[in-house]
């Protein structure tokens, strides 16, 4: 009897992983229980152990192979001795493997559209990077650029980010500017937000943003208010980064997305990037920023990879959306992952001869009304797109402000598609009808072209 | 009962107790005067009074060394006086005026100084204390060999923060001197009602910090205990706790209503602890000074806080545009 081995999931994002290490060579003896490889995720790099007995009649996936997914077969256990029914077996898997790689890539490439953006001018040469990548890179080139640089968060150093977002930057940077905090973010935001006072410019990382409602008083009370409070004497040029939003089934606590809690506060500036080269140009922007800016990744976009320009200072200014795509029909306004369900309503509308203009916000305050508001006076038409609780989203206070600025270009009501105003729920079924999907994107366009 | 003597003999303390009766006296008839602006309604809002608490701020001042920094609550008025802070500015913020340090911004719980390296003025209770750790932190950071004084008071060290900074300053070895200024309440609060255990002071043990209580309303013994501490933080030994027990004459507040304590025992803290009355005695009977000579100084004062109150009143409104500025640098 043959049993597969299947790649495992060991996070609730991971959709694939790399196949770094066997502890184990085709011929060999295993009991459940016995290591037998070490696999890399998007989060940490783990040994993985045998659930059953047998002998590796196969090692299908090669050690070193990358992208490799989740539940695909990497190798063979069996106490038969059917050469010919294995080989058979083996060489179906490892076609169905194949597929699956070219599938998960071209699933995670996504090509910007914009015109003037630097990553689509041919003149610009370009590299294919994920969004964590793109982070990590902004923050090392800026640590190098600026002695006073410093990173500090609950698994930063060692660890390497707990979700790799800060790997090697212990290397470079040692102890002193890569700092592993205790469990404690109350204390280690408020420290931090001290130091910014004397002249020290830190990155602070939060696990996730759903933690950062512990310190939520320092970011606030000190780290925004202090300069209006002082008079312009002294503020916090400071940068509180980390995931934020919805992950994969990690439940309540865990889902939460800030955008519009943050973007209430006078005094911090908020961004959300939904590319990898926003995020690199925009983390950039913000380390180099003198005041508090709240910057919200996304674990599930982390894995994703885009076109990010190879230029030696890539910075992206706050403030200023970036229009994916020109469109005549209707408008819809977005950023972080809510581009991504924006993007493909988009694709599928335009099948349907819908022409739709898509706006990424990318900054959440400053906000770029202006190119809203033009692109609203173009189609007459708006939906927003977010992952938030509806009641003070902000698409509720962009309706306000379009019904303020064009109320006579508006040939209907905006709608608002959020996250739905209900705790986030585990099971995968409630949890996907709690959050925004492309479908409803779809209909609320055609909602408002009364089509 | 008279005073409590303060046992100091040395006659090379004279000019520092001069200076410590002065300081002092300063902070209280600001803080009298800022009581009597505030009747008459040309301060606002929150104004907490630091009237029996000076040999605190004064002391500490004493010990402290250029560069070093100092951050504490909203009951801040004296700490920025002791640290040399113009009380012109500091009036005319109370009074919500232009000529402010904080340009009316702030208010009276709200002043900074960059030049004199005093970062607040904060109205969150405990909130100051992490901040305090960060400031000694840059320090460390930057390898000078500053100390920062971290004010705050015995209802503030029953907040969570205060127990996860005393944590990452021990382990990170931080130059920070928590300074606890106990003043019995928390409010309106008595110690004994908020507080499972009186001796704060050992609060520091469970995470390696030496820790000692000070009797706070003799301003030499708290300028000594800062100087230990001081040199501790400065031999990159790590934090320091010092638990100094004060009192506080007025209430938590202007809108106290004193319903938590009796007359008499606050009566009997000024008459027998006053630490301004001590300094004076002492001079006098030292032979120090004349009462001649202290009424100079008396008069002195006075005349500073007058102008400040007149500088304060006269200092122009802010203008509306200063509504908008200062939000982002």
């Amino acid at each position: 009897m043959t049993t597969e081995i299947l790649m495992p999931a060991l996070s609730p994002t991971m959709e694939e992983g790399k196949l770094s290490k066997w502890f184990i060579k085709e011929g060999d003896k295993v009991s459940a229980g016995d290591i037998i490889a070490e696999i890399e995720t998007d989060k940490a790099t783990m040994e993985f152990e045998a659930v059953d007995e047998g002998t590796v009649t196969k090692l299908i996936v090669a050690e070193g192979t990358d992208g490799v997914l989740v539940n695909s077969a990497i190798a063979l256990i069996t106490d038969e001795n059917s050469e010919d029914a294995i080989d058979k077996k083996v060489s179906n898997l490892k076609a169905q493997t194949d597929t699956n790689l070219s599938k998960a890539e071209a699933k995670n490439q996504v090509k910007p559209l914009e015109e003037n953006k630097p990553e689509s001018n041919p003149a610009v040469q370009t590299k294919t990077q994920t969004v964590r990548e793109a982070i990590r890179d902004a923050m090392a080139e800026e640590m190098r650029r600026d002695e006073t640089v410093y990173l500090i968060g609950e698994e930063v150093a060692e660890y390497q980010g707990a979700y790799k977002v800060s790997q090697g930057l212990l290397d470079e940077f040692g102890a002193k500017r890569v700092i592993d905090t205790p469990i404690t973010e109350h204390g280690f935001a408020g420290i931090a937000v001290g130091s910014a006072f004397a002249g020290l410019r830190p990155i602070v990382e939060f696990m996730t943003f759903n933690f950062s409602m512990q310190a939520i008083d320092q970011i606030i009370n000190s780290a925004a208010k202090t300069l209006y409070m002082s008079g312009g004497q002294m503020g916090a040029p400071m940068v509180f980064r980390g995931p934020n939003g919805a992950a994969a089934r990690v439940g309540a606590q865990h889902s939460q997305d800030y955008a519009a809690w943050y973007a209430h506060i006078p005094g911090l500036k908020v961004v959300q990037p939904y590319s990898a080269s926003d995020a690199k140009g925009l983390m950039k922007t913000a380390i180099r920023d003198d005041n508090p800016v709240i910057f919200l990744e996304n674990e599930i976009l982390y894995g994703k990879s885009f076109e990010v320009p190879l230029l030696e200072d890539y910075t992206v200014p706050f403030g200023k959306a970036n229009i994916w795509r020109e469109g005549t029909d209707a408008t819809i306004v977005s950023f972080g992952i809510g581009m991504q369900y924006t993007l493909e309503a988009a694709e599928q509308l335009q099948a349907d001869g819908v022409s739709v203009e898509v706006i990424d916000l990318r900054t959440l305050r400053p906000i770029d009304y202006e190119t809203i508001i033009k692109s609203v006076e173009k189609t007459n038409r708006c939906v927003t797109v977010e992952e938030g609780f509806p009641i003070g989203s902000i698409g509720n206070h962009l309706s306000a402000v379009i019904m303020e600025r064009a109320f006579d270009y508006l040939d209907a009501p905006v709608i608002n598609c959020t996250g739905k105003d209900v705790p986030m729920p585990y099971a995968a079924n409630l949890e996907k009808l709690a959050l925004t999907t492309t479908a409803e994107v779809i209909s609320a366009v055609k909602k408002v072209i009364y089509k | 009962m008279a005073i409590k003597k303060v046992k100091r003999k040395s006659t090379e303390e004279k000019g520092d107790l001069i200076k410590f009766y002065r300081d002092m006296l300063l902070i209280r008839r600001f803080e009298e005067k800022a009581g009597q602006l505030y009747g008459m309604g040309l301060i606002g809002g929150f104004c907490h009074l630091y009237i029996g608490q000076e040999a605190v701020v004064v002391g500490l001042e004493a010990a402290a060394k250029e560069g070093d920094k100092r951050i504490t609550s909203y009951r801040d008025h004296g700490h920025m006086l002791a640290c040399g802070m113009d009380p012109n500015g500091v009036m005319a913020e109370l009074t919500g005026r232009s000529g402010g340090y904080s340009k009316g911004k702030g208010g009276s719980m709200h002043m900074f100084s960059k030049e004199k390296h005093f970062y607040g003025g904060h109205g969150i209770v405990g909130a100051q204390v992490p901040l305090g750790a960060g400031l000694a932190f840059a320090d460390k950071y930057m390898e000078n060999k500053s100390v920062t004084f971290t004010y705050f008071g015995d209802g503030a060290a029953n907040q969570g923060q205060v127990y996860e900074t005393f944590n990452m300053a021990a382990l990170w070895e931080l130059p920070v001197i928590f300074v606890i200024e106990n003043n019995q309440y928390a409010m309106g609060t008595a110690q004994e009602r908020s507080t499972s255990s009186p001796e704060i002071y050992t609060r520091g043990d469970a995470f390696g910090i030496k820790g000692e209580a000070v009797d706070g309303m003799d301003v030499v013994a708290v300028r000594d205990a800062g100087v230990k501490a001081a040199a501790h933080c400065r031999a990159g030994k790590g934090p320091y706790i010092l638990e100094i027990k004060t009192y506080r004459y007025r209430g938590h507040s202007m809108s106290d209503p004193a319903k938590y304590r009796t007359r008499e025992e606050v009566q009997k803290m000024r008459s027998q602890r006053d630490p301004i009355e001590a300094i004076r005695t002492l001079l006098v009977s030292e032979k120090h000074s004349t009462e001649e000579e202290i009424k100079i100084i008396d008069r002195e004062i006075k005349e500073i806080v007058n102008l400040c109150a007149e500088y304060a009143k006269e200092s122009p409104e802010v203008p509306a545009e200063e509504l908008w500025t200062d939000i982002y640098a």
